[in-house]
C-alpha cells in the first residue's frame, strides 16, 4: 500500500519532462502532496524520493528548509489563513488583526481549529501592501481587513 | 511633456489578461517585428542602448548582463524569471502578472530570443496564486497562438515556458538561491564566481531577470531605446561610473498614507511628491516621521529627507543602501521607531537562510536585542552592539555569500543613526512598547 495515489503519481510524473534533472520536481511534488493530504507524511517523502531517484534525506532536506510544509503530526486544516505582519501591515493593524483572529478561532498562530477547518498562521510580507492589513486564504489575497469584515471572512471559511 | 504610463496602461482595462485584448492594444507587435526583422544581437544592442537597469533591486544594466553569456554556446541556455517578489512593501510584479500577464510574457519571449534561451522558468512565489493562474492562462493562449513552443511565428525559434512555484522563502529572490531552489534543493545562495551567465540553472548558462525588467524590454523593443532614454534621470557626465536612471518605474507606496498603491512615474520622483501627490498625503492629517525608500532592506529616510529623488543614486546619497525595489513604506509621527525596527529585525531573522554564520547569528541577535528594548529591558550599550552587528554582516564587510545580511544591516544602522534620540529616550524611560498589548503571544 502506497501513500501516494496513482493520480498523484501521474501528476508528479507529468512534470518530469519540464526539467533536465529529476530533482527539480521536488518542490512541485511536495506542493501536490500537501495540497491533497494537507501535510507531507514521512512515507510520502520516501515515495517522492523513489520517483525522483533521490535519497529520502535529500527530499527532507529541501522540504524542511522552506517551513511551508507540514509533517503528518501537524497537518493543515482545510483552509490555511495567513496573516501578514510585516511592516506595511503592522503599521495598519496587523498585530491587532492576528490577535483578534486568534481569539475568535480559539487557537494560537500556527494552530488549527478543533473542527479541522482553519489553520491560522502569521506570515512575512505577502506582497499586497496596498491593501494592508491583508491576509492570504490559501493562495488568494484578501485586502483591507477591518475588525468588522473579519467576521464575514470567518463565516465564509467556516461554511 | 506629460508622462504617459506604459507598464500599467492595460491595468483596469476589461479582460486585460486576455490575448485578444492585449493584441488589440498593440501587444506582441514588438515580438513579431523582432522575430521577423531583427537578430538577437540587434535586440541586445537596443536594450544596452536604452540604459535599462534591473528593477529587482540591484540595478544592474540588463543588456550588459545578457552579454555575459558565453558566445556560441552549444547546448541549452536557461532564462529564469524572478517572480519571487518578497521584499516587504513591494507588489508591482504582482500587479503586472495578475492584470497584464501577456505584457510580461512578451518580454520573456523577447529576452529568450535575444539570449537564445530555449527554456524559461518563472520562479513564482507561492503566495501569488492569482498570478499563477493568470500567467498559466496567458502561457496556454500563447502556445495556441504559436507565440510559444516550436517554430515560433514560423521561424527557427523555440521556447518552452514553465511556472515553478516557490514555498515561502525570501532568499529565493536572490538569484543563485532561486537557482538552487528551482533545482529542488534548499535555497542556499552560491558563491560567485561562477556567475549564473556562465554556470547557472542545472549548471548551464542562465539569465535571470525580474518581471518588471522584462516588461520594460517589451516597450524598449516596441518604442525604441531613444524613447526609454528620454525618460528619467540622465547619467552624470562627470561620473563615468553612473549608468543613469532611465525609463519608467513602478513605485509602490504603502503604510500610513491616504491612498496606498502602485504608480508608474519617470525614475527620479521625490518621496515628497510620491506621498503628497500620488498617495494623497499622510493619513489622519498627521505628519510623516520617515519612510523606507525602496523595500525594507534599503534602510530609513527621515521626514527631513523626503526631497530625496528616487532614482538609482538618490537614496545612496541619503545614506541608504540604494533604490532597491522603489517600494516606499511611510510611517507617521505617532509611530515608534522601536516597533518599526523590531518588526524589521524579525523579518530578517526569519528569512536568513542560515548558511553563513554572521547572518544567521547576527540577525538572531538583532531580533533578541530589539525585543529586549521593546520590552523595557534595553541597555544603552545595546545600541552600540546593534551598530556593530550591522557593520559586520554582509557582502560589503565580506562576511557573507549573499546580500541578505547587508539588507538586514542597513535598516538597523540607519535607524540608530537617524533616530538615535528616540531610541535613547525609550531605553532610559524603561517603558514597554504599546504594541506588546496586542501582540504578547506572538
Amino acid at each position: 500500500m502506497t501513500i501516494l495515489s496513482e493520480e498523484l503519481r501521474q501528476k508528479i510524473r507529468a512534470l518530469l519532462p519540464r526539467y533536465p534533472a529529476k530533482q527539480a520536481v521536488t518542490l512541485p511534488a511536495l506542493h501536490l502532496v500537501q495540497d491533497t493530504l494537507r501535510c507531507v507524511p514521512l512515507d510520502a517523502i520516501s515515495e517522492i524520493a523513489d520517483m525522483l531517484d533521490l535519497s529520502p534525506a535529500e527530499v527532507y532536506d529541501a522540504m524542511s528548509f522552506y517551513g511551508f510544509f507540514r509533517s503528518e503530526t501537524n497537518p493543515l486544516g482545510a483552509t490555511r489563513l495567513w496573516v501578514c505582519r510585516s511592516l506595511s501591515c503592522m503599521l495598519r493593524g496587523a498585530d491587532e488583526l492576528l490577535q483578534q483572529l486568534s481569539e475568535k478561532l480559539g487557537v494560537p498562530p500556527g494552530g488549527t481549529t478543533p473542527d479541522g477547518k482553519i489553520t491560522l498562521e502569521s506570515a512575512e510580507c505577502i506582497g499586497a501592501c496596498e491593501g494592508a492589513p491583508c491576509v492570504l486564504v490559501n493562495d488568494v489575497h484578501r485586502l483591507n481587513l477591518t475588525p468588522q469584515n473579519v467576521d464575514e471572512l470567518l463565516l465564509e471559511l467556516r461554511k | 511633456m506629460t508622462f504617459e504610463p506604459v507598464l500599467l496602461r492595460n491595468v483596469g482595462v476589461p479582460d486585460s489578461q486576455k490575448l485578444d485584448v492585449y493584441r488589440s492594444r498593440g501587444g506582441y507587435r514588438a515580438l513579431i517585428r523582432a522575430v521577423q526583422q531583427m537578430s538577437p544581437a540587434d535586440l541586445i544592442q537596443m536594450v544596452k542602448d536604452s540604459g535599462l537597469r534591473g528593477r529587482g533591486g540591484a540595478g544592474f544594466p540588463c543588456g550588459l548582463k545578457w552579454t555575459f553569456l558565453p558566445k556560441d554556446h552549444r547546448g541549452p541556455i536557461y532564462l529564469c524569471v524572478n517572480a519571487d517578489e518578497s521584499e516587504p512593501g513591494t507588489f508591482n510584479n504582482r500587479i503586472l502578472m495578475e492584470d497584464d500577464p501577456h505584457q510580461v510574457l512578451e518580454g520573456v519571449i523577447l529576452a529568450a530570443y535575444a539570449t537564445r534561451a530555449t527554456t524559461a522558468y518563472f520562479y513564482l512565489r507561492y503566495e501569488y496564486g492569482a498570478c499563477f493562474r493568470s500567467m498559466q492562462k496567458a502561457i496556454d493562449e500563447a502556445y495556441a497562438a504559436n507565440l510559444l513552443g516550436r517554430d515560433i511565428l514560423g521561424k527557427k525559434f523555440h521556447l518552452e515556458v514553465f511556472l515553478h512555484r516557490g514555498a515561502g522563502a525570501y532568499i529565493c529572490g536572490e538569484e543563485t538561491g532561486l537557482i538552487e531552489s528551482l533545482e529542488g534543493k534548499r535555497a542556499w545562495p552560491r558563491i560567485k564566481p561562477p556567475f549564473p551567465a556562465v554556470e547557472g540553472a542545472f549548471r548551464k548558462p542562465t539569465v535571470i531577470n525580474n518581471v518588471e525588467t522584462l516588461a520594460c524590454v517589451t516597450h524598449i523593443i516596441d518604442r525604441g531605446p531613444g524613447w526609454f532614454k528620454s525618460i528619467g534621470v540622465p547619467a552624470d557626465p562627470k561620473n563615468p561610473r553612473d549608468a543613469g536612471s532611465y525609463g519608467p518605474k513602478l513605485y509602490c507606496i504603502s503604510g500610513h498614507v491616504n491612498k496606498p498603491g502602485c504608480v508608474e512615474l519617470p525614475l527620479g520622483v521625490t518621496v515628497r511628491e510620491l506621498v503628497d501627490k500620488h498617495a494623497a498625503g499622510v493619513w489622519k492629517g498627521r505628519k510623516a516621521k520617515g519612510c523606507i525608500p525602496g523595500g525594507l532592506s534599503m534602510g530609513f529616510l527621515t521626514q527631513a529627507e523626503f526631497d530625496t529623488p528616487l532614482d538609482f543614486n538618490g537614496p545612496v546619497k541619503a545614506g541608504c543602501l540604494g533604490l532597491g525595489t522603489a517600494a516606499v513604506i511611510v510611517f507617521d509621527d505617532h509611530s515608534s521607531m522601536v516597533d518599526v525596527l523590531y518588526n524589521t529585525c524579525r523579518f530578517f531573522a526569519h528569512e536568513s537562510c542560515g548558511q553563513c554564520t554572521p547572518c544567521r547569528e547576527g540577525t538572531g541577535w538583532m531580533l533578541k536585542i530589539t525585543d529586549r528594548i521593546r520590552r523595557g529591558q534595553g541597555r544603552m550599550e545595546d545600541l552600540k552592539i546593534l551598530e556593530e552587528i550591522g557593520n559586520s554582516i554582509g557582502i560589503m564587510p565580506g562576511t557573507t555569500i549573499c546580500g541578505l545580511a547587508d539588507g538586514a544591516g542597513w535598516p538597523l544602522k540607519t535607524a540608530i543613526k537617524k533616530f538615535r534620540p528616540e531610541f535613547e529616550e525609550f531605553i532610559r524611560s524603561g517603558r514597554k512598547s504599546r504594541q506588546l498589548d496586542v501582540a504578547s503571544n506572538h
